[in-house]
Parts: C-alpha cells; structure tokens; sequence
C-alpha cells in the first residue's frame, strides 16, 4: 500500500496518521498543500486532523480550496480511496466529496475523550476488519463534529449502508449520532473520531489498528 | 466599491451558537427573546466600478468560497 499524508498549515494529526499506516505495512509520502499532483502510485490518500489555516471561516474551508484538492478529487474520481479523520472529514465534506456538512457541538464545548462507537458496517475496505455491531474506543478531540446532512441525505446514507459508525451514546449532537460515513463507491471514508491515535497499545488502544490493516490488505488485491 | 456579505445558517439547521446567546439573554433578564440566530458579516474592498458587475462577482465569491451552502445562506450588498 501507498498512502500520501496531506499536510496543511495547521495540521497536527499528519505525522501520527503516516505512523499508523506504516505500522500497517504502507510506505507513505507526505505531501505539501501547495502541491498540485500526488505521488505516483498512491492507492490512498490520508487527509489529517488538526486546524487547517487555523479554522477560518468554516472548519476545513480553506484547505479544501486548496491547490492539492484538484488531485484529491481526481484521485477519488479514479476510485482511489481516501481517509479523512477529523478536521479531514470536514475537509471532505466542504470538497463535496462527501455529503453534509460539519457544525459546532451542540453543547458548545471542546469534546476530547476516547469513546465508545458501533461500526455500523463492515461492508468496506475501511471496516472489513470489525463485524457489524461492534464495540470500537477511539479518541475524538473536536469543536466542530455535529454533523448535519439534509433528510434525504440521511435516508441514502441509512439506505446504501454508508454509516460507517456511530457514537454509542449522543456527545455532540450528530444526527442520528453519526460519527462517519462512506462514499457512494465505499472507497473514501470521512470520520470525525481518531482511528490513528487507537491504533498501538502503547498510545492506549489499538480499535484503529485493523482499519488501517484491512486497508493495507484490500490495496494489495485492488 | 465595496461589498458586504451577510453569511447565515439557514432556517431549519440548529445553531448552538444562537441558542448559547438567547440562553445567556434570559439570564441577565431580557425577556421575550424568543430566537437568536448568529451569522458572519464579510467586508469585501474590489476594484470594480460596476455595482451590478461587482455584485455578480461576490455572489461567485459566496459559491466558491464565502458561503457552505449545504447550511448557510448568504446576500450580498453593494455600499
């Protein structure tokens, strides 16, 4: 597997994101906003949590206009996968690549704490490794994680099984407690909870590590 | 010339923010604040002469990039 790292003024999740790929066996380029193509031969794209440009205007707004987006989409349309994780999801939620949209907390508070989460499917490259039903620990650590998405937005997601999980109890007032979705093609998933920070022991837990394994397996046979 | 955009959450999306505020309002007494809603105002210098023109311009400006408009809705003024 070939993962590049998006990197954003701002980010601060990208050097762990590159840490739990290779644990999973991935070489990983990490590259530069300003780029304007992605390395040769990446089968997935890791888009960081953090605070891109500071969170100005919107969470995730300006990264999303930035110039590596073009291959971004590029790359997703070719049916490359892509991992957004945090202030990713927002950045793929503002690119459109994902449907709704990412809003303050309903309690107005900065939620930081591992918790808990049902993988809603394990119908994906992302989350083959878990059954459905599942009880997975990640951290979260946002401001902005209340996702919103319009009813029949929603119904498609629920219809096509593109909840990928939800947080076992309502922390930031999500709709229907979603906590990340899949594309249509199931090959880009955006969540607001950090899989990379559960994803070695010594960092206390490894819930994440089998999405990234299972990533790693499916690049292979892709 | 110049152009001042008015960015708001559209009717039917929550806006915590607002809700903070209409709470706070109830606190220190004011009654009868039956809605708070909070938006963003943008103030835009442009080289244009042209208000239609530059009217048109910002409004692009609000697609592309001002606004989200899966939640928020936006105007734009010309001063």
């Amino acid at each position: 597997m070939k993962a590049a790292v998006l990197v954003f003024p701002g980010s601060n999740c990208d050097r762990d994101l590159a840490v739990a790929f290779r644990q999973a066996g991935a070489d990983v380029e990490m590259v530069w906003h300003k780029d304007t193509r992605l390395p040769d031969g990446v089968d997935i794209v890791g888009i960081p949590g953090g605070f891109s440009f500071g969170d100005y205007l919107r969470c995730g707004a300006i990264a999303a206009r930035s110039p590596i987006v073009g291959a971004l989409k590029a790359h997703v349309e070719r049916g490359g996968y892509a991992l957004g994780i945090c202030n990713g999801f927002q950045v793929l939620v503002e690119t459109g690549i994902l449907p709704g949209a990412l809003i303050r907390n309903a309690g107005l508070k900065f939620i930081c704490k591992p918790v808990d989460l049902t993988v809603e499917t394990a119908a994906s490259d992302f989350t083959n490794g878990y059954t459905k039903g599942q009880t997975v620990t990640f951290p979260v650590a946002h401001h902005d994680g209340n996702y919103i998405a319009k009813s029949d937005t929603l119904a498609a997601l629920n219809d096509q099984d593109r909840v990928a999980f939800r947080y076992g109890s309502d922390i930031n007032g999500s709709a229907e407690s979603i906590a990340g979705i899949l594309s249509e093609n199931r090959r880009v998933l955006g969540l607001m909870p950090h899989p990379e920070r559960a994803a070695d022991p010594v960092l206390g837990g490894q819930d994440g590590a089998n999405l990234f394994r299972s990533l790693a397996i499916a690049s292979v046979t892709a | 010339m110049k152009a001042r955009v008015h960015i708001m959450l559209k009717n039917g999306v929550l806006d915590p923010q607002g809700e903070a505020i209409r709470h706070a309002l109830g606190t220190l007494g004011f009654e009868g604040v039956e809605g708070v809603r909070q938006g963003k105002v943008i103030d835009i210098e442009l080289a244009a002469t042209d208000a239609a023109a530059a009217e048109a311009e910002v409004g692009k400006m609000c697609e592309a990039l001002l606004a989200n408009t899966v939640i928020e809705s936006y105007s734009v003024e010309i001063l």
